[in-house]
């Protein structure tokens, strides 16, 4: 993986992925280590996204990394009409690796092809977050003990919800029952439930979640946007019936975890946060983990 | 003997390249991708002329002009039933057929207007992909969008 760009999680195999998720642990055990040590990244942030730049930068910081870069385009000569392109090709030569975020689809992409240095990619628009993704990944494994034949159940906007459907791309490597709960007009792209098929795995489609819960080793829990709705009448309708309380879980499994990107808004009542299945900080903290770890890996240390 | 008259509504040519069969909206499409407008040669076409196969068709007579197959395949996403026939001294050497490429680059626009090749000036790059149901779809190497067939708008 040494010098090579991470674009979307479909670039590594299933044997990087647990590469990554084997070597997040070592970091979890040891999170302070110098390696990184005189290496130079930058974080270029195109539009602000305050917790990913945080845990990437700090992940940096913690192996020794110096940080440079911006936390939203604003301020930067983009605003002055540079193209992306120039952007980073100048920034290449002032780091070993770019950490971007980025509004436009494909952005990360076309940067790697023009970069020569790896890139990894925090968000390009509404495409791809695979940290996200490889962090679901380690918090499933790390609070299931493994990550094959597990039923993960996806609740909420499955269907513009971009880290529901890296997710369910990766976890196809791990025979998972998928059980997918929204309303019909969030249902999961057919584009996406093609690659379950092709992996020749299962999948159900609910609109209540009540019934899914005893049978869910993972609760996935996604954030339903109102603006996602052509009819504001039909959020409405919906808004209140993908939440999540705490009686809901009365006969959930011993097993069972609560995960969630964040931020929430209401879809997780806070009553659930002290319920020993709730795990999305947690799941947040795993991020520096497997930040670390894939930037050990693509800089040649570990 | 129908057939010879009808392709005699389009001059004949001593040496080139005859595009038979296109889809008639498709004519002028076609000579766009395969940049024939801006060719010295000789170039001939019709448009909305009788078939038995297709009801109505195009043609297009190229001068001295012979096409490479991944050249020529460029064509397969608007003409899929598209005959090649290579004429020397007014005698047909060769015909054969056009096969839809695996990849396409830089001749259609992607669907999603969020995607970096409608932001910048950045070429466009697909895979040829087919759904359940046979149906065409180019996944776009950037924003990995699909872009169905119905969507497909050439650059």
């Amino acid at each position: 993986m040494k010098n090579r760009s991470l674009v979307s999680i479909n670039d590594y195999s299933k044997e990087e992925i647990i590469r990554i998720l084997d070597l997040a642990e070592t970091f979890e055990a040891q999170p302070r280590q110098e390696i990184l040590k005189g290496k130079v990244i930058a974080s270029l942030f195109f539009e602000p996204s305050t917790r990913t730049r945080l845990s990437f930068e700090s992940a940096a910081m913690q192996l020794g990394a110096s940080v440079i870069g911006f936390s939203s385009a604003a301020t930067t000569s983009v605003q002055k009409g540079e193209t992306l392109n120039d952007t980073i090709l100048t920034v290449s030569n002032y780091s070993d690796l770019i950490v971007m975020r980025h509004p436009v689809d494909g952005a990360a992409r076309y940067a790697s092809e023009v970069a020569p240095v790896p890139i990894i990619n925090a968000g390009d628009g509404a495409n791809q977050h695979p940290t996200q993704c490889l962090l679901d990944l380690y918090s499933i494994r790390k609070t299931q003990g493994t990550l094959d034949n597990l039923d993960i159940t996806f609740v909420g906007d499955l269907k513009y919800g971009r880290t529901v459907h890296s997710l369910t791309m990766a976890l196809c490597h791990f025979n998972t029952r998928f059980h997918l709960v929204s309303p019909p007009e969030l249902k999961l792209p057919s584009a996406v439930k093609r690659h379950i098929k092709d992996a020749k795995l299962q999948y159900e489609q609910y609109t209540d979640m009540s019934e899914v819960i005893p049978k869910s080793d993972i609760l996935y829990m996604t954030r339903i946007q109102r603006e996602r709705f052509p009819d504001p009448l039909e959020y409405e309708r919906v808004k209140n019936s993908y939440n999540l309380v705490n009686s809901m879980l009365d006969n959930g499994k011993p097993n069972l975890k609560i995960l969630h990107p964040l931020p929430r808004v209401n879809e997780i009542h806070t009553d659930v946060d002290s319920n020993p299945m709730a795990y999305y900080f947690q799941q947040a903290q795993n991020g520096i983990y497997v930040r670390q770890a894939l930037m050990a890996s693509i800089l040649g240390n570990k | 003997m129908s057939d010879k008259r009808k392709e005699l509504i389009v001059s004949a040519i001593s040496n080139g390249t005859v595009i038979d069969h296109i889809p008639t909206e498709n004519v002028f499409q076609v000579i766009k991708i395969l940049g024939l407008h801006k060719l010295s040669n000789p170039l001939y076409f019709g448009t909305n002329l009788e078939s038995k196969k297709f009801g109505s068709k195009g043609i297009i007579k190229v001068s001295d002009k012979y096409f490479e197959p991944e050249e020529i395949n460029k064509i397969a996403l608007v003409a899929p039933s598209a005959t090649l026939i290579e004429i020397h001294d007014y005698e047909v050497v060769r015909k054969s057929t056009v096969t839809i490429p695996e990849k396409v680059d830089k001749m259609v626009k992607c669907f999603n207007p969020n995607c970096i090749t409608n932001k910048e000036d950045v070429s466009t790059k697909f895979t040829v992909l087919y759904d359940e149901a046979g149906n065409l779809k180019l996944a776009c190497h950037y924003c990995e969008k699909n872009t169905s067939k119905e969507n497909i708008v050439f650059i």
